[in-house]
């Protein structure tokens, strides 16, 4: 029993309760949420110590025994994802400052962005395939009214985009949920990797497998199913579309790897393959629908298909290596993502459009923007010593070492793409002199907090680059309680595999 | 009884998706709508129709009798049902609003945001 295994669920909740309860208080109302994103890391840190030296730790809520309550479980991958929401929390409360107006602030913005940390938060720590779906749900409501606060027309349609498919995949999920309990009788996952393991007559289990995959598939925006990202991640504030695009489609990743390597382990070489397919074709379509694209937000969002791919890619390889891998791309991703959103916002502010064919000159005015947006843009092509080029060396490594050749060609092709759709941002927003307007308007300065958060994040970056091996040994060893789930099925039932 | 309720969850995911393919943004509420029913309909089954008592311990024992209804697939589908319901009233509002915005509920007038 582990008292402070759910505070980051009650943290975010208590704070958005705070909040609304001082809706009319505008500015205490960024401080207070600033204040419960840091609480949130420091409680973060704790767990994280908390496991690093006594192992998985679980929650029974309500003192119920773990098969038949709801379990809270946080090992290492959890713990880890849990600290990126906070340090994501921290950034994007900064940013909001000064970027969102009054108008949605006074309709409940703040609290709004805390009940998508609670409902993150959920989804990371919870041990119960039904309560991912309540986390599931908690989380999309509340980046349904972000996704809409304000009302403009695009938002709008790019709102009904997306409540529409994350609903139907929802549905599906609920589905293969409810045939997964008649098969198996039970809704815990320690339960169901238990049983999985120990009872070999699962038919129906591939189907239920496909299920989940399509429902979190349409979550992490992969292959066949990622149109509905690009076609709404531009259209709500820098802030909002920032926290989408680092934290949102990472927790359906984070429930495929949960699921892939904890209870659908009986058809491993069927879904392996399946999923380096979606890997790769993820990969390649994500970046080359980038190269058309001219507009700075979907230019990105078709950007994280494509790295959605390296993260599945981890998966379908499955050695130990290989979810290391993936878990750091996750959060190198989650980092370069939202820093690359946020300084398209910093954009936005100072020349009013996202258009890069109306934008230029920015290396000439803004130099240290320009420093800026090296950083992650270079960590996403994978250039070292940053981050994003450790992530990938690990995964092309795991694919040699598999001898998944074709995988790591594409996974190499599609960093080069990379690079040249970075270099183009580069060409077009820095290098080339600003098509002239007619009317000589002064340069604005962007505010600082627009710029704390950048900076905190690229310095992130970097020093993930730079202090790679005491990162990387941490990744290693909760891929290790991945791989062998018998520490994680011990910590919830306490039951040998 | 199951082969009718699966012909009947066959019948509601259809005529849900079917819905959902309409241009207008009503008919794709409702088909939302019909889905999560036939979705409650398939826990319902699928977690094993019996003819059975309720699962209530009698008075001096300590488990239920042998032979009682799982109560966990009705829970699950309460749940469901209860965000559905949120679900449900975030979507209407989001209809009223769009309607009120683009003046339009044609979904293929909806494109804006994929050029």
């Amino acid at each position: 029993m582990n008292a402070l295994i759910p505070f980051p669920i009650l943290l975010p909740l208590f704070t958005a309760i705070i909040l609304m309860l001082s809706l009319r208080w505008q500015t205490l109302q960024k401080y207070i949420s600033l204040a419960g994103s840091i609480a949130l890391l420091i409680i973060s840190i704790l767990i994280f110590a908390q496991i690093e030296s006594k192992g998985i730790q679980a929650v029974q809520i309500g003192n119920w025994p773990a098969p038949f309550g709801i379990t809270i479980v946080a090992d290492l991958f959890s713990a880890i994802m849990i600290i990126v929401t906070a340090i994501m929390g921290i950034a994007i409360n900064i940013y909001s400052f000064s970027s969102i107006d009054i108008n949605r602030q006074r309709f409940g913005y703040y609290p709004l962005l805390n009940g998508l940390l609670m409902g993150v938060c959920g989804a990371f720590l919870t041990g119960d395939v039904f309560n991912l779906y309540v986390w599931f749900e908690v989380m999309l409501m509340s980046s349904f009214v972000l996704m809409v606060l304000g009302g403009e027309k695009a938002q709008m349609e790019g709102g009904i985009k997306y409540v529409t498919i994350n609903l139907f995949s929802s549905a599906i999920y609920l589905s293969g949920l409810g045939i997964l309990y008649g098969q198996i009788g039970t809704l815990n996952m320690a339960d169901l990797a238990f049983k999985i393991r120990t009872l070999p007559d699962t038919n129906v289990l591939n189907i239920v497998a496909m299920l989940f995959m399509v429902a979190f598939g349409i979550k992490a925006a992969v292959f066949p199913m990622f149109f509905w990202l690009p076609a709404s991640y531009h259209t709500p504030p820098a802030a909002v579309s920032a926290i989408f695009a680092g934290l949102l489609t990472k927790v359906g990743v984070y429930a495929m790897i949960r699921s892939f390597s904890l209870f659908f382990v009986v058809d491993v070489d069927f879904t392996r393959i399946l999923i380096l397919w979606i890997a790769g074709l993820s990969m390649l379509s994500g970046v080359l629908a980038a190269a058309t694209q001219y507009e700075f937000r979907r230019l990105l969002s078709f950007h994280i298909i494509s790295q959605i791919g390296y993260m599945i890619m981890g998966l379908g390889l499955s050695s130990k290596l290989a979810i290391a891998g993936s878990i750091f791309h996750i959060i190198h991703n989650i980092f370069a993502k939202t820093n690359l959103f946020l300084i398209a916002g910093v954009v936005h502010r100072l020349k009013g459009t996202y258009d890069l064919k109306k934008l230029g000159g920015f290396y000439k005015n803004y130099p240290i923007l320009a420093l800026l947006f090296v950083i992650p843009a270079f960590s996403l092509a994978g250039i070292p010593p940053l981050s994003g080029f450790w992530a990938k060396f690990i995964l092309i490594k795991a694919g040699l070492e598999l001898q998944q050749y074709v995988i790591v060609i594409v996974a190499l092709i599609v960093s080069i793409l990379t690079l040249y759709s970075m270099t183009k941002i580069w060409a077009e927003l820095f290098l080339k002199a600003e098509p002239s307007t007619g009317d000589n308007k002064p340069l604005l300065k962007p505010e600082l907090s627009l710029l704390v958060p950048v900076v905190l994040l690229a310095g992130l970056t970097v020093i993930i680059g730079i202090w790679t091996e005491p990162f990387f040994n941490i990744l290693m060893r909760a891929a290790e309680q991945l791989i062998n789930p018998a520490e994680y099925i011990h910590a919830v039932l306490g039951v040998q595999l | 009884m199951d082969i009718i309720l699966a012909f009947l969850i066959g019948l509601l995911y259809a005529a849900g998706i079917y819905s959902m393919l309409r241009r207008s943004f009503i008919k794709l509420v409702i088909g939302l709508l019909l889905l999560s029913q036939a979705t409650n309909l398939l826990i319902f089954t699928a977690g094993g129709l019996t003819r059975a008592v309720a699962p209530l311990v009698p008075d001096g024992e300590k488990i239920p009798p042998a032979l009682s209804a799982d109560p966990l697939p009705q829970a699950l589908i309460l749940t469901a049902i209860v965000i559905s319901f949120g679900v449900l009233a975030f979507m209407l509002v989001l209809l009223h609003r769009s309607h009120q915005t683009i003046g339009s509920d044609d979904l293929d007038k909806m494109k804006g945001t994929d050029e």
